[in-house]
C-alpha cells in the first residue's frame, strides 16, 4: 500500500513537472498560406528557440480575415494576409495590432517593397504590416499549343474554346479591366466610375464563360487541369506556373501585356496575439538568407529581401528568368488597397458572372 | 415515493445530454444567426436593427433564383433517390434471403465509410475529359474525340443522388421489413394485380418510410456544399455556396446569416407542403402505430 502510494505520488510529480514544463514553453500560432511554413523551417526554428513551439494553420486571404474576425483577432499570434487586405479590414474590424518596427530587421528587406507595404498599411501613423513573399498573377500557357497568348482577354479567344480556365475571383476582374484599357485601381476613388467598369467587365466575362472549361479554385486543381492537357491556357499565380514548368517545360508563365498583377504577402500580428516576441523572432528568422532559400523552394515565390532572385532554387530561377524581362518587372501593377465597399461591388459582379448561363 | 424520485432522476440524467445538445448546438446558434440577420450595416462598425438584409435578398434576382434552383434540383434529386432506392429497399426487405439481407445492407453502407470529398473526386476521375469513361468510349470507338461530362447540371444531380440515396434506403428497409407477407398474399388472393397490390398495399404501408426518407434526402441535398461545387464547376449555383461567399469572401455576415435563415425557412416550407400534399404528418413518419 505504501509502495503504491509513493508510486502515485511520483507519477503526480512527473505530471506536474511535465505540465509546468509545457506551460513555460511558448506556443507560436501561425496563420498562413499552404507552403509558407514547411516542416524543415519549423524544425530549424524550434532548434534555435527550444522554448517556442510552432503551430501552423493553413488558410487563404479571405479565410484568414474571417477567422480573425470571428474571434476579434484572437487565436493566432502571427498572420500573413496580402498587403491589400489590411487597411480597410483593420478600420472595419480592428483585428491586427501595430508592429514594433524596432524589433524587426527591416534592413534586409527590399526597400521598394517595404515602403510599398508600409504606405499601404499605415493607420494613424502606426504600421500594421511588413512584406514577406511576393509574386504575381498573370497568364500561363502550354506554348506548344498556344504560342501567342499575350493578354488577359486572349483566354476568351474562340480558337481555344473549352480549353481555357480562370479563377472567378477579383484578380480576373481587374486583369480584364486592364485588358479593356481601363485602370481599375485609379477608379477606386470614384466608385460610380468603378461600377461602370465592373459592368463592362461582367459583360465581357459572361460572354467568355462558354469559352472556358471551368473555373479553377486552387493551385492543385489548376495544376491537374494543365498537366492533363485539358486546359492549355489559364490565368494563374506565377508560383503555380513555375512549379509546372519543372514538370513540363512547355508550360510558361506569361506576364500579360498590360502588366502582371503583383501581390505581397505580409507579416501581421493579430490584435489579441499572445506571443508577440515569438512572432518577431519568427519574422527575423525567416528573413535570413539561408532560410529564405528554403522558403522560396517551398513557396515558389520570391522573398521581399534584397537579392531575393539569387536565393531562388535553380529551377525556379530559370522559370522566373524565362517569364520576366526587366521591362515586365517595371510594368508590374501592385494591387491597390481595397477601400470599404469595393469588396461588395466586386462580390456582386462575381455572383452575376457565376449565375449567368449561356 | 422513493421509486418516483429515482424515476425522475433517471429521466433528468437521460435527458440532460439531449437537451444540452439541442439548446447549445441547435437552438442558440439559430437564434444567434437570426439576430445577426436582423442587423443592418450602415457604416464601419455601425449597425442598425431592421429587415434591410431580407429586402436586399428579395430585390436581387440572382439570390432568389439560386434558392429556387437549389430547391427545384433538390426535389428532383429526392424523387430520383426514391425511384432508385425503393426497388433496392424492397429487394433487401422482402425478396432477399434472410441470410443475405445483412450483407446487402452492409454493401449499401460501405460508401459511407468514404468521405463526401473523396466520393466527389471519384466522380471527377470517372467523368473528366481525360477520365476513365471518356477514355473507354474512345477506345471502343463510340466517340472520336474526348468528351467532357463534368460541369453540368446532369452530373450534379447524378452525384447528389449517389451521395444521398442511402438515406432513402435505410428508412424504407426498416418500414418494409415490418410489413407482414400475408398482407401481400391476401392482396393477390383477392384478385389484385401486381400493380394494384403495389399501389393499394405496399405504398400506403411504406408511406411513413417514404416520407421520412424524402425529408432526410431533401434536407441533405439542399444543404450540401461539396458535391454541387466540385461537379458543377463553372455552372454550379448552389445556395450554400452563396452563404459561404457572403460569410467568407465578402465579409458580409449579415447577408450570410439572412441567407441561412431563408434556406432553413424555405426548406421547412417545402417539407410542410410535401407533408400536406401526401396527407402525412411529422408524427406519423417517426412513430408508426
Amino acid at each position: 500500500m505504501k509502495f503504491l502510494g509513493s508510486k502515485l505520488l511520483a507519477t503526480a510529480a512527473v505530471i506536474i513537472a511535465v505540465s509546468t514544463g509545457a506551460s513555460s514553453a511558448e506556443t507560436l500560432r501561425l496563420l498562413t498560406w499552404g507552403s509558407y511554413a514547411p516542416d524543415e523551417i519549423i524544425k530549424l526554428f524550434e532548434e534555435k528557440y527550444p522554448d517556442i513551439q510552432v503551430e501552423v494553420t493553413f488558410s487563404n486571404n479571405e479565410e484568414m480575415v474571417a477567422k480573425l474576425r470571428a474571434t476579434g483577432g484572437a487565436g493566432f499570434d502571427l498572420a500573413q494576409p496580402s498587403h491589400d487586405r489590411i487597411y480597410a479590414v483593420q478600420q472595419e474590424y480592428g483585428i491586427y495590432k501595430p508592429l514594433d518596427l524596432t524589433k524587426i530587421d527591416t534592413s534586409v528587406m527590399e526597400p521598394k517593397l517595404l515602403e510599398g507595404v508600409k504606405a499601404n498599411t499605415t493607420i494613424d501613423g502606426q504600421v500594421y504590416a511588413v512584406p514577406h513573399q511576393w509574386g504575381t498573377s498573370g497568364l500561363m500557357a502550354d506554348v506548344s499549343k498556344v504560342p501567342d497568348l499575350k493578354s488577359w482577354s486572349d483566354l476568351c479567344d474562340p480558337q481555344y474554346k473549352g480549353k481555357t480556365s480562370m479563377r472567378l475571383k477579383r484578380t480576373i476582374l481587374l486583369g480584364t479591366a486592364f485588358a479593356m484599357g481601363e485602370d481599375p485601381f485609379a477608379a477606386y476613388s470614384d466608385l460610380d466610375k468603378y461600377q461602370t467598369i465592373l459592368d463592362k467587365v461582367a459583360e465581357k466575362l459572361i460572354a467568355c464563360k462558354d469559352n472556358l472549361k471551368t473555373y479553377w479554385t486552387g493551385g492543385d486543381d489548376l495544376s491537374n487541369l494543365m498537366l492533363s492537357g485539358e486546359v492549355v491556357a489559364s490565368e494563374t499565380w506565377d508560383s503555380t506556373a513555375y512549379k509546372l514548368y519543372a514538370q513540363n517545360p512547355n508550360i510558361h508563365f506569361i506576364p500579360p501585356t498590360t502588366g502582371a498583377l503583383a501581390w505581397i504577402d505580409t507579416f501581421t500580428i493579430p490584435a489579441k496575439g499572445e506571443a508577440d516576441d515569438a512572432a518577431y523572432k519568427w519574422i527575423n528568422f525567416v528573413l535570413q538568407p539561408e532560410i529564405v532559400k528554403l522558403m522560396s523552394a517551398s513557396t515558389g515565390s520570391q522573398a521581399s529581401v534584397k537579392g531575393a532572385k539569387d536565393l531562388l532554387p535553380e529551377d525556379k530561377r530559370a522559370a522566373v528568368t524565362a517569364a520576366f524581362t526587366d521591362k515586365d518587372i517595371d510594368n508590374l501593377k501592385f494591387f491597390a488597397n481595397i477601400p470599404p465597399g469595393v469588396e461588395d461591388m466586386e462580390g456582386k459582379t462575381l455572383e452575376k458572372i457565376k449565375a449567368a448561363t449561356e | 415515493m422513493l421509486r418516483s424520485d429515482t424515476g425522475k432522476l433517471s429521466l433528468i440524467l437521460l435527458m440532460t445530454p439531449f437537451v444540452l445538445w439541442i439548446v447549445l448546438l441547435i437552438l442558440l446558434p439559430q437564434l444567434g444567426i437570426t439576430f445577426v440577420s436582423l442587423r443592418e450595416k450602415i457604416g464601419p462598425r455601425q449597425y442598425e436593427f431592421g429587415f434591410g438584409n431580407y429586402i436586399a435578398f428579395i430585390q436581387e434576382p440572382i439570390y432568389w433564383n439560386t434558392l429556387l434552383r437549389t430547391a427545384w434540383m433538390s426535389i428532383l434529386v429526392t424523387v430520383m433517390s426514391l425511384l432508385v432506392g425503393f426497388p433496392i429497399a424492397f429487394y433487401i426487405a422482402k425478396i432477399a434471403q434472410r441470410r443475405s439481407r445483412a450483407g446487402l445492407f452492409l454493401l449499401c453502407l460501405i460508401p459511407l465509410w468514404v468521405s463526401d470529398l473523396v466520393r466527389a473526386f471519384g466522380w471527377i476521375v470517372l467523368l473528366r475529359e481525360t477520365g476513365l469513361i471518356s477514355g473507354a468510349l474512345q477506345y471502343v470507338g463510340l466517340v472520336n474525340g474526348p468528351v467532357e461530362m463534368l460541369y453540368n447540371d446532369v452530373t450534379v444531380v447524378i452525384g447528389l443522388v449517389y451521395t444521398v440515396v442511402l438515406f432513402m434506403i435505410v428508412p424504407l428497409v426498416s418500414t418494409l421489413d415490418g410489413m407482414d407477407n400475408s398482407m401481400l398474399e391476401a392482396g393477390y388472393n383477392l384478385g389484385g394485380s401486381r400493380l394494384t397490390v403495389f399501389r393499394r398495399i405496399i405504398v400506403p404501408y411504406a408511406m411513413p418510410g417514404i416520407v421520412s426518407g424524402c425529408i432526410i434526402v431533401f434536407m441533405l441535398t439542399a444543404g450540401s456544399y461539396l458535391t454541387p461545387i466540385l461537379l458543377g464547376g463553372k455552372n454550379s449555383m448552389w445556395f450554400t455556396e452563396q452563404i459561404y461567399d457572403q460569410f467568407i469572401t465578402r465579409y458580409n455576415w449579415e447577408a450570410g446569416a439572412t441567407f441561412g435563415v431563408l434556406l432553413l425557412g424555405f426548406t421547412s416550407m417545402v417539407i410542410w407542403l410535401g407533408l400536406k400534399l401526401t396527407g402525412q404528418n411529422l408524427a406519423s413518419t417517426v412513430a408508426k402505430d
